[in-house]
Protein backbone atom coordinates (compact mmCIF):
# COMPACT_ATOMS: atom_id res chain seq x y z
CA UNK A 1 0.00 0.00 0.00
CA UNK A 2 0.91 3.64 -0.75
CA UNK A 3 4.45 2.64 -2.59
CA UNK A 4 4.40 5.97 -4.03
CA UNK A 5 5.85 7.41 -1.12
CA UNK A 6 9.99 6.92 -1.11
CA UNK A 7 11.62 4.77 1.53
CA UNK A 8 13.58 7.73 2.73
CA UNK A 9 10.34 9.73 3.19
CA UNK A 10 9.21 6.95 5.69
CA UNK A 11 12.47 7.11 7.40
CA UNK A 12 12.11 10.74 8.15
CA UNK A 13 9.61 10.13 10.76
CA UNK A 14 11.52 8.70 13.22
CA UNK A 15 12.97 10.84 15.72
CA UNK A 16 16.65 9.72 15.82
CA UNK A 17 17.41 9.96 11.46
CA UNK A 18 14.90 13.23 12.26
CA UNK A 19 17.52 14.16 14.73
CA UNK A 20 20.83 13.94 12.04
CA UNK A 21 18.71 15.10 9.69
CA UNK A 22 18.30 18.13 10.92
CA UNK A 23 21.12 18.50 12.10
CA UNK A 24 23.14 18.71 8.97
CA UNK A 25 20.43 20.56 7.35
CA UNK A 26 20.33 23.69 9.74
CA UNK A 27 23.35 25.09 9.49
CA UNK A 28 23.10 25.48 5.48
CA UNK A 29 19.42 27.02 6.27
CA UNK A 30 21.19 29.04 8.54
CA UNK A 31 23.57 30.23 6.43
CA UNK A 32 21.47 31.11 3.77
CA UNK A 33 19.00 32.97 5.88
CA UNK A 34 21.61 35.26 6.98
CA UNK A 35 23.38 35.54 3.42
CA UNK A 36 19.94 36.03 1.71
CA UNK A 37 18.96 38.02 4.47
CA UNK A 38 22.30 40.64 4.13
CA UNK A 39 21.87 40.52 -0.01
CA UNK A 40 18.11 41.44 0.88
CA UNK A 41 18.73 44.73 2.86
CA UNK A 42 21.55 45.74 1.18
CA UNK A 43 19.05 45.40 -1.87
CA UNK A 44 16.14 47.33 -0.21
CA UNK A 45 18.03 49.94 1.98
CA UNK A 46 20.51 51.02 -0.89
CA UNK A 47 20.22 50.03 -4.18
CA UNK A 48 16.02 49.96 -4.30
CA UNK A 49 14.92 53.87 -5.31
CA UNK A 50 12.70 55.97 -3.05
CA UNK A 51 8.99 55.86 -3.67
CA UNK A 52 7.85 59.02 -5.37
CA UNK A 53 5.45 58.80 -2.82
CA UNK A 54 6.21 58.03 0.66
CA UNK A 55 9.97 58.58 0.05
CA UNK A 56 12.06 56.03 2.39
CA UNK A 57 9.60 55.11 4.65
CA UNK A 58 8.28 52.96 2.30
CA UNK A 59 11.49 50.49 3.13
CA UNK A 60 10.27 49.13 5.79
CA UNK A 61 7.99 47.05 3.92
CA UNK A 62 11.20 44.78 3.33
CA UNK A 63 10.34 43.45 6.83
CA UNK A 64 6.83 43.90 7.17
CA UNK A 65 5.51 41.89 3.98
CA UNK A 66 8.01 39.05 4.54
CA UNK A 67 6.90 38.96 8.05
CA UNK A 68 3.29 39.06 7.24
CA UNK A 69 3.52 35.91 4.40
CA UNK A 70 5.70 34.03 7.32
CA UNK A 71 3.12 34.46 10.01
CA UNK A 72 0.50 32.75 7.72
CA UNK A 73 2.62 30.49 6.23
CA UNK A 74 3.67 29.18 9.20
CA UNK A 75 0.33 28.75 10.44
CA UNK A 76 -0.29 26.92 7.38
CA UNK A 77 2.46 24.33 8.39
CA UNK A 78 1.30 24.16 11.89
CA UNK A 79 -2.42 23.25 10.47
CA UNK A 80 -1.05 20.85 8.38
CA UNK A 81 1.17 19.61 10.71
CA UNK A 82 -1.49 19.11 13.22
CA UNK A 83 -3.91 17.15 11.09
CA UNK A 84 -1.24 14.45 10.31
CA UNK A 85 -0.21 14.48 14.16
CA UNK A 86 -4.05 13.55 14.83
CA UNK A 87 -4.68 11.51 12.08
CA UNK A 88 -1.60 9.08 11.94
CA UNK A 89 -0.40 9.92 15.65
CA UNK A 90 3.02 10.51 14.29
CA UNK A 91 5.35 11.85 17.11
CA UNK A 92 7.25 13.88 15.04
CA UNK A 93 4.35 15.84 13.56
CA UNK A 94 3.28 16.68 16.78
CA UNK A 95 6.80 18.17 17.86
CA UNK A 96 6.66 20.36 14.53
CA UNK A 97 3.23 21.56 15.33
CA UNK A 98 3.77 22.74 18.72
CA UNK A 99 7.23 23.97 17.88
CA UNK A 100 6.37 26.12 14.55
CA UNK A 101 3.75 27.98 16.71
CA UNK A 102 6.34 30.44 18.93
CA UNK A 103 8.25 31.30 15.74
CA UNK A 104 4.76 32.04 14.08
CA UNK A 105 3.88 34.11 16.75
CA UNK A 106 7.29 36.07 16.58
CA UNK A 107 6.98 36.99 13.08
CA UNK A 108 3.40 37.80 13.87
CA UNK A 109 4.49 40.26 16.33
CA UNK A 110 6.94 41.35 14.27
CA UNK A 111 4.52 42.21 11.07
CA UNK A 112 2.21 44.66 13.67
CA UNK A 113 5.31 46.23 15.19
CA UNK A 114 7.18 47.64 11.99
CA UNK A 115 3.17 47.87 10.39
CA UNK A 116 2.46 50.31 13.22
CA UNK A 117 5.74 52.15 12.82
CA UNK A 118 4.88 52.83 8.97
CA UNK A 119 1.62 53.74 10.25
CA UNK A 120 2.37 56.13 12.39
CA UNK A 121 3.94 58.62 9.45
CA UNK A 122 1.54 56.89 6.58
CA UNK A 123 -1.58 57.20 8.20
CA UNK A 124 -1.16 59.57 10.93
CA UNK A 125 -1.86 56.80 13.67
CA UNK A 126 0.20 53.54 15.48
CA UNK A 127 -2.97 51.79 15.15
CA UNK A 128 -6.36 51.85 13.39
CA UNK A 129 -9.35 49.35 13.70
CA UNK A 130 -8.21 48.33 10.02
CA UNK A 131 -9.69 44.63 8.88
CA UNK A 132 -6.14 43.33 7.72
CA UNK A 133 -4.54 45.02 11.00
CA UNK A 134 -7.12 43.29 13.37
CA UNK A 135 -7.03 39.92 11.69
CA UNK A 136 -3.24 39.98 12.10
CA UNK A 137 -3.96 40.33 15.46
CA UNK A 138 -6.70 37.76 15.82
CA UNK A 139 -3.94 35.26 14.39
CA UNK A 140 -1.55 36.70 17.17
CA UNK A 141 -4.22 35.41 19.33
CA UNK A 142 -4.65 32.32 17.90
CA UNK A 143 -0.95 31.18 17.74
CA UNK A 144 -0.99 32.39 21.62
CA UNK A 145 -4.15 30.13 22.62
CA UNK A 146 -2.17 27.47 20.78
CA UNK A 147 1.22 27.45 22.91
CA UNK A 148 -0.78 27.86 25.67
CA UNK A 149 -2.89 25.14 25.73
CA UNK A 150 0.33 23.49 24.96
CA UNK A 151 1.76 23.98 28.01
CA UNK A 152 -1.36 23.77 30.41
CA UNK A 153 -1.33 19.80 30.36
CA UNK A 154 1.22 17.97 32.00
CA UNK A 155 1.79 15.21 29.65
CA UNK A 156 3.37 17.07 26.78
CA UNK A 157 1.77 14.45 23.83
CA UNK A 158 -1.30 14.90 25.45
CA UNK A 159 -1.32 18.78 25.70
CA UNK A 160 0.26 18.75 21.86
CA UNK A 161 -2.54 16.93 20.51
CA UNK A 162 -5.54 19.30 22.13
CA UNK A 163 -3.38 21.83 20.94
CA UNK A 164 -3.57 20.56 17.11
CA UNK A 165 -7.28 20.47 17.44
CA UNK A 166 -7.18 24.16 18.31
CA UNK A 167 -5.07 24.77 15.66
CA UNK A 168 -7.44 23.20 13.25
CA UNK A 169 -10.43 24.87 14.08
CA UNK A 170 -8.13 28.29 13.94
CA UNK A 171 -7.81 26.93 10.42
CA UNK A 172 -11.10 27.32 9.83
CA UNK A 173 -12.49 30.16 11.71
CA UNK A 174 -9.20 32.37 10.13
CA UNK A 175 -11.20 32.55 6.96
CA UNK A 176 -14.14 33.45 8.49
CA UNK A 177 -12.97 36.63 10.88
CA UNK A 178 -10.80 37.65 7.99
CA UNK A 179 -14.41 37.86 5.57
CA UNK A 180 -16.30 39.16 8.84
CA UNK A 181 -13.77 41.89 9.30
CA UNK A 182 -13.39 43.17 5.56
CA UNK A 183 -17.52 43.59 5.68
CA UNK A 184 -16.70 45.49 8.95
CA UNK A 185 -13.61 48.17 7.58
CA UNK A 186 -11.32 48.51 5.63
CA UNK A 187 -8.15 50.87 5.16
CA UNK A 188 -5.55 48.66 4.52
CA UNK A 189 -4.32 48.69 0.51
CA UNK A 190 -4.90 45.65 -1.21
CA UNK A 191 -1.96 43.56 -2.44
CA UNK A 192 0.48 45.10 -4.52
CA UNK A 193 2.50 41.53 -5.31
CA UNK A 194 0.42 38.87 -7.03
CA UNK A 195 1.34 35.41 -7.66
CA UNK A 196 -1.09 35.12 -10.94
CA UNK A 197 -0.76 38.35 -13.54
CA UNK A 198 1.37 40.90 -12.81
CA UNK A 199 2.54 42.67 -9.62
CA UNK A 200 2.23 46.59 -9.55
CA UNK A 201 5.20 46.83 -8.41
CA UNK A 202 8.53 48.10 -9.84
CA UNK A 203 11.38 45.07 -10.04
CA UNK A 204 14.14 47.13 -8.49
CA UNK A 205 12.04 47.21 -5.31
CA UNK A 206 10.16 43.55 -6.25
CA UNK A 207 13.68 41.73 -6.29
CA UNK A 208 14.93 42.64 -2.42
CA UNK A 209 11.22 41.50 -1.18
CA UNK A 210 11.21 38.19 -2.74
CA UNK A 211 15.13 37.53 -1.74
CA UNK A 212 14.04 38.84 1.97
CA UNK A 213 10.93 36.58 1.37
CA UNK A 214 13.64 33.29 0.38
CA UNK A 215 15.53 34.23 3.70
CA UNK A 216 12.84 33.81 6.14
CA UNK A 217 11.48 30.86 4.17
CA UNK A 218 15.03 29.37 5.15
CA UNK A 219 14.96 31.12 9.07
CA UNK A 220 12.16 29.54 9.52
CA UNK A 221 13.53 26.26 8.65
CA UNK A 222 16.73 26.41 10.84
CA UNK A 223 14.91 27.97 14.01
CA UNK A 224 12.39 24.69 13.84
CA UNK A 225 14.96 21.97 13.15
CA UNK A 226 16.99 23.61 16.09
CA UNK A 227 13.89 23.42 18.33
CA UNK A 228 12.52 20.33 16.89
CA UNK A 229 15.98 19.11 17.55
CA UNK A 230 15.99 19.83 21.37
CA UNK A 231 12.36 18.81 22.09
CA UNK A 232 13.18 15.42 20.21
CA UNK A 233 15.81 15.45 22.91
CA UNK A 234 13.67 16.17 25.93
CA UNK A 235 10.59 14.14 24.63
CA UNK A 236 12.99 10.49 23.97
CA UNK A 237 15.44 11.20 26.84
CA UNK A 238 15.14 7.38 27.97
CA UNK A 239 15.98 6.26 24.83
CA UNK A 240 18.99 3.94 23.44
CA UNK A 241 20.26 6.85 20.92
CA UNK A 242 19.53 9.85 22.92
CA UNK A 243 21.89 8.15 25.87
CA UNK A 244 24.80 7.61 22.59
CA UNK A 245 24.38 10.69 21.95
CA UNK A 246 25.01 12.09 24.93
CA UNK A 247 27.78 9.77 26.22
CA UNK A 248 29.71 11.00 22.84
CA UNK A 249 29.16 14.62 24.15
CA UNK A 250 30.14 13.82 27.48
CA UNK A 251 33.98 11.71 25.93
CA UNK A 252 34.77 14.91 23.31
CA UNK B 1 -31.88 -6.76 27.48
CA UNK B 2 -33.16 -4.11 24.79
CA UNK B 3 -31.57 -0.83 24.70
CA UNK B 4 -32.93 2.72 25.29
CA UNK B 5 -33.40 4.85 21.96
CA UNK B 6 -31.75 7.54 20.63
CA UNK B 7 -34.65 10.07 21.79
CA UNK B 8 -34.97 8.50 24.66
CA UNK B 9 -31.23 8.89 26.05
CA UNK B 10 -31.20 12.73 24.78
CA UNK B 11 -34.53 13.29 26.90
CA UNK B 12 -33.21 11.95 29.56
CA UNK B 13 -29.98 13.51 29.86
CA UNK B 14 -31.32 16.87 28.95
CA UNK B 15 -33.52 16.17 31.80
CA UNK B 16 -30.58 14.93 34.11
CA UNK B 17 -28.79 18.26 33.18
CA UNK B 18 -31.71 20.38 34.25
CA UNK B 19 -32.89 19.14 37.25
CA UNK B 20 -29.42 19.46 38.39
CA UNK B 21 -28.94 23.30 37.41
CA UNK B 22 -32.21 23.84 39.02
CA UNK B 23 -31.26 21.50 42.27
CA UNK B 24 -28.74 25.10 42.51
CA UNK B 25 -30.43 27.86 41.56
CA UNK B 26 -28.14 29.85 42.97
CA UNK B 27 -25.50 29.56 40.49
CA UNK B 28 -27.94 30.26 37.64
CA UNK B 29 -28.62 34.02 39.08
CA UNK B 30 -24.81 34.50 39.25
CA UNK B 31 -24.28 35.43 35.43
CA UNK B 32 -27.36 37.26 35.64
CA UNK B 33 -26.30 39.58 38.83
CA UNK B 34 -22.50 39.61 36.86
CA UNK B 35 -24.18 40.86 33.94
CA UNK B 36 -26.33 43.51 35.93
CA UNK B 37 -23.08 45.09 37.75
CA UNK B 38 -20.95 45.01 34.49
CA UNK B 39 -23.68 47.03 32.96
CA UNK B 40 -23.92 49.52 36.07
CA UNK B 41 -20.05 49.89 35.73
CA UNK B 42 -20.36 52.09 32.32
CA UNK B 43 -22.69 55.05 33.13
CA UNK B 44 -20.26 55.47 36.25
CA UNK B 45 -16.90 55.13 34.02
CA UNK B 46 -18.02 57.19 31.06
CA UNK B 47 -20.63 59.42 32.51
CA UNK B 48 -24.32 59.73 32.37
CA UNK B 49 -25.12 61.55 29.20
CA UNK B 50 -27.96 60.12 27.56
CA UNK B 51 -26.24 60.19 24.01
CA UNK B 52 -23.34 59.01 24.76
CA UNK B 53 -24.86 55.63 26.70
CA UNK B 54 -27.27 55.29 23.93
CA UNK B 55 -24.96 54.98 21.19
CA UNK B 56 -22.47 52.15 22.86
CA UNK B 57 -26.05 50.55 24.52
CA UNK B 58 -26.20 47.50 22.12
CA UNK B 59 -22.22 46.73 21.99
CA UNK B 60 -22.04 46.94 26.08
CA UNK B 61 -24.97 44.82 25.86
CA UNK B 62 -23.59 42.39 23.76
CA UNK B 63 -19.92 41.83 25.30
CA UNK B 64 -21.60 41.58 29.13
CA UNK B 65 -23.20 39.14 28.25
CA UNK B 66 -20.38 37.69 26.23
CA UNK B 67 -18.28 37.62 28.95
CA UNK B 68 -20.73 36.65 31.78
CA UNK B 69 -21.49 33.16 29.31
CA UNK B 70 -17.59 32.87 29.64
CA UNK B 71 -17.63 32.94 33.52
CA UNK B 72 -20.44 30.07 33.75
CA UNK B 73 -18.39 28.14 30.50
CA UNK B 74 -15.91 26.63 32.70
CA UNK B 75 -18.56 24.63 35.23
CA UNK B 76 -20.30 23.11 31.39
CA UNK B 77 -18.01 19.69 32.59
CA UNK B 78 -16.46 20.09 35.72
CA UNK B 79 -18.61 18.57 37.82
CA UNK B 80 -19.02 15.51 35.49
CA UNK B 81 -15.92 15.48 35.47
CA UNK B 82 -14.64 15.08 39.01
CA UNK B 83 -17.58 12.11 39.58
CA UNK B 84 -16.42 10.51 36.87
CA UNK B 85 -19.82 10.43 34.57
CA UNK B 86 -18.39 11.72 31.39
CA UNK B 87 -15.88 8.82 31.55
CA UNK B 88 -19.61 6.63 31.03
CA UNK B 89 -20.78 9.24 29.01
CA UNK B 90 -17.85 8.40 26.39
CA UNK B 91 -18.14 4.84 26.78
CA UNK B 92 -21.84 4.87 26.12
CA UNK B 93 -23.13 3.06 23.08
CA UNK B 94 -25.72 6.09 22.09
CA UNK B 95 -23.81 8.76 20.21
CA UNK B 96 -21.14 10.95 22.02
CA UNK B 97 -21.70 14.15 20.09
CA UNK B 98 -25.72 13.96 20.76
CA UNK B 99 -25.13 13.66 24.29
CA UNK B 100 -22.40 16.37 24.03
CA UNK B 101 -25.23 18.59 22.11
CA UNK B 102 -27.95 17.79 24.75
CA UNK B 103 -25.46 18.96 27.50
CA UNK B 104 -25.16 21.93 25.53
CA UNK B 105 -28.42 22.70 25.26
CA UNK B 106 -29.11 22.15 29.16
CA UNK B 107 -26.12 24.99 29.61
CA UNK B 108 -27.61 27.21 27.13
CA UNK B 109 -31.20 26.93 28.47
CA UNK B 110 -29.55 27.83 32.14
CA UNK B 111 -27.16 30.50 31.69
CA UNK B 112 -28.19 32.43 28.38
CA UNK B 113 -31.54 32.31 28.27
CA UNK B 114 -31.70 34.09 32.22
CA UNK B 115 -29.34 36.79 30.14
CA UNK B 116 -31.40 37.38 26.96
CA UNK B 117 -34.14 37.66 29.43
CA UNK B 118 -32.49 40.21 31.58
CA UNK B 119 -31.22 41.84 28.39
CA UNK B 120 -34.28 44.55 27.78
CA UNK B 121 -33.37 45.31 31.06
CA UNK B 122 -29.62 45.83 30.75
CA UNK B 123 -30.30 47.65 27.13
CA UNK B 124 -32.65 49.81 29.32
CA UNK B 125 -30.53 51.37 31.77
CA UNK B 126 -28.31 52.21 29.10
CA UNK B 127 -31.15 54.05 27.41
CA UNK B 128 -31.29 52.25 24.04
CA UNK B 129 -34.39 52.50 22.01
CA UNK B 130 -37.33 50.59 22.42
CA UNK B 131 -37.62 49.60 18.95
CA UNK B 132 -34.52 48.19 18.51
CA UNK B 133 -34.91 45.87 21.72
CA UNK B 134 -36.20 43.14 19.16
CA UNK B 135 -33.35 42.99 17.33
CA UNK B 136 -30.82 43.01 20.11
CA UNK B 137 -33.26 40.29 21.03
CA UNK B 138 -33.16 38.31 18.03
CA UNK B 139 -29.05 38.74 17.51
CA UNK B 140 -28.35 37.53 21.46
CA UNK B 141 -30.52 34.50 20.51
CA UNK B 142 -29.02 33.81 17.31
CA UNK B 143 -25.03 34.81 19.15
CA UNK B 144 -25.73 32.87 22.65
CA UNK B 145 -26.14 29.62 21.35
CA UNK B 146 -23.05 29.94 18.83
CA UNK B 147 -20.84 31.48 21.52
CA UNK B 148 -21.74 27.59 23.91
CA UNK B 149 -21.17 25.73 20.98
CA UNK B 150 -18.08 27.13 20.02
CA UNK B 151 -17.33 27.15 23.72
CA UNK B 152 -18.25 23.57 24.77
CA UNK B 153 -15.62 22.24 21.81
CA UNK B 154 -12.59 24.38 23.60
CA UNK B 155 -14.29 23.74 26.92
CA UNK B 156 -13.74 19.80 26.03
CA UNK B 157 -9.76 20.65 25.04
CA UNK B 158 -8.78 22.13 28.42
CA UNK B 159 -10.84 18.88 30.31
CA UNK B 160 -7.45 17.82 30.85
CA UNK B 161 -6.10 20.13 32.17
CA UNK B 162 -6.16 22.21 35.89
CA UNK B 163 -6.08 26.02 35.69
CA UNK B 164 -8.24 26.33 32.44
CA UNK B 165 -10.27 30.20 33.31
CA UNK B 166 -7.83 32.41 31.37
CA UNK B 167 -6.66 30.11 28.99
CA UNK B 168 -10.59 29.05 28.29
CA UNK B 169 -10.55 33.33 27.43
CA UNK B 170 -7.69 33.66 25.28
CA UNK B 171 -8.78 30.83 23.45
CA UNK B 172 -12.48 31.76 23.16
CA UNK B 173 -12.83 35.38 22.40
CA UNK B 174 -10.51 35.37 19.20
CA UNK B 175 -12.94 32.73 17.68
CA UNK B 176 -15.69 34.51 18.99
CA UNK B 177 -15.22 38.04 17.05
CA UNK B 178 -17.36 36.93 13.92
CA UNK B 179 -20.31 36.83 16.21
CA UNK B 180 -19.78 39.95 18.14
CA UNK B 181 -18.94 41.94 15.22
CA UNK B 182 -22.43 40.62 12.69
CA UNK B 183 -24.44 40.81 16.47
CA UNK B 184 -23.40 44.45 17.08
CA UNK B 185 -23.94 45.23 13.50
CA UNK B 186 -26.95 44.19 13.44
CA UNK B 187 -28.47 46.35 16.48
CA UNK B 188 -26.30 49.35 15.07
CA UNK B 189 -28.02 49.13 11.69
CA UNK B 190 -31.35 49.07 13.37
CA UNK B 191 -30.19 51.86 15.45
CA UNK B 192 -29.43 54.21 12.66
CA UNK B 193 -33.08 52.93 10.95
CA UNK B 194 -30.99 51.01 8.41
CA UNK B 195 -31.89 47.40 7.09
CA UNK B 196 -30.82 44.92 9.69
CA UNK B 197 -31.48 41.31 8.36
CA UNK B 198 -28.14 40.57 6.27
CA UNK B 199 -26.16 40.73 9.55
CA UNK B 200 -29.06 38.45 11.25
CA UNK B 201 -29.18 36.37 8.07
CA UNK B 202 -25.01 35.49 8.64
CA UNK B 203 -25.53 35.10 12.33
CA UNK B 204 -28.04 32.34 11.62
CA UNK B 205 -26.25 30.72 9.15
CA UNK B 206 -23.02 30.55 11.57
CA UNK B 207 -25.39 29.18 13.99
CA UNK B 208 -26.63 26.10 11.75
CA UNK B 209 -23.21 25.31 10.86
CA UNK B 210 -21.83 25.37 14.45
CA UNK B 211 -25.24 22.65 14.98
CA UNK B 212 -23.86 20.60 12.65
CA UNK B 213 -20.38 20.86 13.35
CA UNK B 214 -19.66 21.82 16.94
CA UNK B 215 -21.16 18.50 18.62
CA UNK B 216 -18.81 16.35 16.35
CA UNK B 217 -15.96 18.55 17.38
CA UNK B 218 -16.49 18.73 20.94
CA UNK B 219 -16.66 14.76 21.27
CA UNK B 220 -13.27 14.48 19.25
CA UNK B 221 -11.92 17.02 21.62
CA UNK B 222 -13.01 15.07 24.34
CA UNK B 223 -11.67 12.17 23.45
CA UNK B 224 -8.57 13.50 23.17
CA UNK B 225 -8.58 15.20 26.48
CA UNK B 226 -9.66 12.40 28.33
CA UNK B 227 -7.30 9.70 26.59
CA UNK B 228 -4.42 10.04 29.32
Amino acid sequence: MSSWIPLWLHKLGSPPTFYRFAGTLRPWAMGLALLLGAIALYGGLVLAPADYQQGDAYRIIFIHVPSAWMSMFIYAVMGVASFIALVWRIKLAEVVAMESAPIGAAFTFITLVTGSLWGKPMWGTWWTWDARLTSELVLLFLYLGVIGLYHAFEDRRQGARAAAFLAIIGIINVPIVHFSVNWWNTLHQGSTVNIFGKSKMSWDMLWPLLTMMLATKFYYVASLFNRVRTDLLALEGGKDWVRKIAEDEAKS
Amino acid sequence: MNRPGVATACAAMLRRDLTLAWRRRGDIAMPVLYALIVTMLFPFALGPEDTLLQRIAGGVVLVTVLLAMLLALDAMFSSDIEDGSLEQLVLAPQPLALMLGMKILAHWLTTALPLIVIAPLLAAMLHLPGAVIPVLLLALLLATPLLSLLGAVLVALTAGTRRSGMLLALMLLPLCMPAVIFAAGAVAAAQQGLPWLAPIAWLAAALVLAVVLAPLACAAALRIALDA
